[in-house]
């Protein structure tokens, strides 16, 4: 699996299989971690969760859109420590444009059906990630790193 | 919880906590078979001990470092090992000591016991794990008998159990372990009975040796044989065996020692006895309703059942089964003894000879036609010696391992690879030409003429004293290029040798004894007074056979290495003529046909240069392996996918290679650290890193196409962790 498809083919189910991911963002160099429920585009290049606006996380990522979001297939068991892998997605994240958004949040409530009212409440954002690199661990310490084309 | 049952409190459901052997031991002593006393320590007990020392998800890891089956065997038995030495130093959770310890010594007190392992996954899908997990001879007091059961739960995950339950589909996780410990009954005479035959169904046959039937168990002592005609019970046959040695029991554990000639004149057993037993073998087929395979001892007068499987599990493997391969992955002290004595006395002397006989042969005054003869013939000495390397000196590297079961059993030690340290600096060929090379760098170093020579390449005009130094070291070693240039040039002070002497000498001198030392002589005195002093002798002993066979896992290469370049020597020599079209009168289409008809092939298999995929680009991040020598370095990587890649090696990069070769060491003294793809900590590469010293890492799949020279690597030896860039995002 170390070859591009490989990794490509595990994360796609990784990331589909996972309703959580592990936000991290920033303010003024204080690193901040939340949980939010994401949807990932087949293709990788895009993840998407919906926030409040009035949430420390929304105000981070719009000071600066650099975040990592950690997925992981952890079970919280013992065996997770040879059985889980853990991918780390890091890029750039920032409220969706208009014209692309309709599409986008289907996708994600065909996920998230269940987050429907709240997605779609005005006080919530519809954030996209624009993911650079994946980095994905698995077997306890094995890593490698996806990197995508800009 | 059932931690410990006596054969009257095992029923017929007990089989998943109690496996098959203390199962069927219950039921002949419930049936009146005369049975040794024996309790059982059920899988409650292994589950119960994992659990308490947290253990269960340890293994897993270990287990899980990489695809099972992408693992070698070597890495496989050193995952063993590590999980060996697990079991051995994890304390026992306090009530389950305490039980063990009360039941054995309310049950046998001082009297000598066998602990024998009884695993529930021996009796599935018609396996036979016979062998494959331990037994423990002659053992007494509570506490040697619960050191004994940790030894019998670790065997569990033994390589060659590992193997065989990977081959059956069976799930390692699930795996447990139940232990008899049963009186020992020293007989008179020992054996086996078939009660039917394996291969001629009419007949059985019973086996039978002096003294305990370790070693006929074990296949270090031969046992007379008879065949009985089953029909009407009539002896057939006696195959008489030499009967020079015995297995008895000693202070601890068991020993093999001489017959006395006035028994050993005499049959284990006379014929009255034979039948006695063969008339045993058929009651307990009568009582399980199957031909048995029943163990057996003899004393005073009376007959003894050991244990009884039903034949099939032993003799009728299913097809494709690779137990006994399995099992010849563990040789016994005997075996490697016998082994050395080849090795030592005849095959290496003559392989020298032949390489001395070899290099007196002026190839350039031979026509043509012998010359192809020469190519030929000297392409069958190799081949042969290929051979013997794969047949005698690969297992006898199994003393290594022999040794270093022994060296944890007694000392127990944090790192299940500290008895490496007593074996290292026993004068390995490489490392004398390492020495070799760095006095011929040091001249080079003090004496700026002979770096401009080398640069030159006119050394035999300007140095003439220099170049003889360089051709003693040639006669000595083999020539260095051969190995560079993976045996397409073999002459003398070729570029590849000059350029790594200039690389020497660029850099200071590495101090003497600069490989490392650790403090044998502590270690030697720790692991010999772990033995009672009647056992001392034997111990040293083994540590000398593990010594010798640590230098020829070493040597080996490099004595192969010199017959190897005497034939590219021909070869190079056959092809030069060739290509300059030949002498007058000369003989091409000989050299020709057989050039073009031998496979030359080097011993080194290059990786292709790794792929650049368009877009989207992989890159390594941390690469896990073995972890091979302990330390921390970081450097560039040096990729060597090809021998010629060696000559550009420079001081402090780290070598990352497919495998490392003996031939290809003389790099090593310029690394910072040794990355192989080839897995084990007793690979050459590993052996050579721990002599200096180098964090070494091993087993990392691929990793000459993961990683490319020039790649900032750490390599973290003490994890077995290649961590690849500067970490920025």
């Amino acid at each position: 699996m170390e070859d591009p498809e490989g990794i490509r083919r595990v994360l796609r189910e990784l990331l589909s299989t996972q309703r959580l991911a592990v936000l991290s963002t920033h303010t003024g160099g204080q690193p901040y971690s939340s949980l939010v429920a994401f949807a990932c585009s087949d293709d990788l290049r895009f993840l998407h969760f919906v926030t409040p606006r009035t949430t420390r996380k929304f105000s981070n990522l719009q000071h600066d859109g650099r975040v990592a979001l950690l997925v992981t297939s952890s079970a919280n068991q013992e065996v997770d420590f040879h059985e889980a892998m853990a991918v780390t997605v890091v890029g750039s994240a920032g409220e969706i444009p208009g014209p692309e958004k309709e599409a986008a949040l289907e996708r994600y409530l065909g996920k998230h059906p269940y987050l429907e009212a709240f997605a779609r409440s005005p006080t919530c954002a519809f954030v996209q990630v624009h993911a650079r690199t994946y980095i994905l661990v698995k077997n306890f310490q094995h890593v490698m790193e996806l990197h995508l084309e800009p | 919880m059932n931690l410990i049952l006596s054969a009257h409190e095992i029923g017929a459901s007990d089989l998943p906590r109690v496996g098959g052997k203390a199962l069927a031991l219950a039921a002949l002593s419930r049936a009146g078979f005369r049975i040794p006393d024996f309790l059982c320590v059920t899988a409650e007990a292994y589950n119960a001990f994992l659990d308490g020392a947290g253990l269960r998800e340890r293994i897993l890891l270990e287990l899980h470092r990489k695809d099972f089956k992408e693992m070698r065997w070597e890495e496989i038995w050193d995952c063993a090992t590590r999980i060996r030495n697990l079991f051995l130093r994890k304390p026992l959770p306090p009530g389950l000591a305490a039980a063990l310890h009360a039941a054995a010594a309310d049950r046998f007190g001082g009297r000598a016991v066998v602990v024998r392992s009884s695993a529930p996954d021996e009796d599935a899908q018609g396996s036979s794990f016979a062998g494959l997990h331990e037994s423990f001879v002659n053992i007494r007091g509570a506490e040697a008998v619960v050191e004994h059961i940790r030894r019998v739960w670790a065997s569990l995950w033994s390589d060659a159990a590992l193997l065989y339950r990977q081959e059956l589909g069976l799930d390692a996780g699930r795996s447990t372990m139940a232990v008899v410990v049963q009186e020992l009954v020293a007989g008179r005479a020992s054996g086996v009975c078939f009660s039917q035959s394996p291969t001629e169904p009419s007949q059985a046959l019973v086996e039978s040796v002096h003294g305990l039937n370790q070693g006929l168990v074990d296949g270090d002592v031969e046992p007379d044989r008879w065949v009985i005609d089953r029909d009407v019970g009539r002896l057939l046959g006696h195959t008489p065996a030499p009967r020079t040695r015995q297995m008895s029991a000693a202070d601890d554990g068991v020993e093999m020692a001489v017959l006395p000639a006035e028994i050993g004149s005499r049959p284990p057993l006379t014929a009255e006895e034979v039948r006695a037993v063969y008339e045993l073998g058929l009651k307990a087929e009568a009582y399980f309703g199957a031909p048995q395979d029943v163990e057996w001892t003899l004393r005073g007068g009376k007959l003894y059942l050991l244990q009884s499987r039903p034949v099939t599990t032993r003799a009728q493997a299913p097809a494709g089964d690779q137990r006994a391969w399995y099992l010849s992955l563990h040789r016994s002290f005997e075996n490697l003894k016998a082994l050395r004595k080849k090795i030592e006395g005849e095959q290496v002397p003559a392989m020298i000879r032949d390489a001395e006989a070899l290099a007196g042969i002026d190839l350039g005054g031979l026509p043509d036609r012998e010359l192809a003869a020469e190519i030929r013939r000297r392409w069958d000495v190799n081949h042969a010696w290929v051979n013997v390397y794969w047949a005698d000196f690969i297992p006898f590297a199994h003393g290594i391992r022999l040794f270093g079961q022994v060296y944890n059993d007694r000392i127990k030690p944090d790192d299940p690879y500290e008895f490496v340290s007593l074996l290292t600096h026993t004068g390995l060929a490489s490392l004398e030409r390492n020495r070799r090379l760095e006095a011929l760098a040091d001249q080079v170093r003090r004496r700026p003429d002979l770096a401009d020579c080398l640069r030159a390449g006119d050394c035999p005009e300007k140095a003439p004293e220099f170049r003889q130094s360089l051709e003693g070291f040639i006669e000595r070693f083999g020539d260095l290029s051969c190995s560079v240039t993976g045996g397409t040039q073999c002459e003398g002070a070729t570029r590849p040798l000059a350029k790594i002497l200039l690389e020497m000498a660029a850099r200071p001198q590495t101090p003497a004894g600069a490989e490392k030392r650790a403090d044998v002589g502590e270690l030697t005195r720790r692991f010999l007074g772990s033995f009672p002093e009647s056992r001392r002798g034997e111990a040293l002993e083994l540590l000398d056979l593990a010594r010798a066979s640590y230098r020829l896992r070493d040597d080996d290469n490099i004595l192969l290495g010199r017959i190897e370049s005497q034939l590219a020597a021909a070869v190079a020599e056959g092809r030069r003529r060739l290509g300059s079209g030949g002498a007058a009168g000369g003989d091409p289409e000989a050299l020709r046909a057989v050039l073009e008809n031998l496979d030359f092939g080097g011993r080194m298999h290059p990786a292709g240069p790794p792929e650049l995929s368009k877009g989207d680009r992989v890159r390594p991040r941390q690469l896990t392996g073995q972890p091979a020598g302990p330390g921390v370095a970081k450097g560039k990587a040096r990729v060597v996918r090809r021998h010629a890649d060696l000559e550009d090696f420079s001081h402090g990069e780290v070598l990352v290679c497919d495998a490392v070769d003996p031939n290809m060491t003389f790099v090593v003294p310029l690394a910072a650290a040794v990355v192989e793809r080839r897995g084990g900590m007793l690979i050459h590469g590993a052996i050579i890193a721990r002599e200096y010293g180098l964090p070494c890492v091993t087993g990392i799949p691929e990793v000459t196409s993961l990683l490319r020279t020039g790649d900032l690597l750490t390599v973290d030896g003490y994890l077995g962790i290649v961590t690849v860039g500067s970490g920025e995002l």
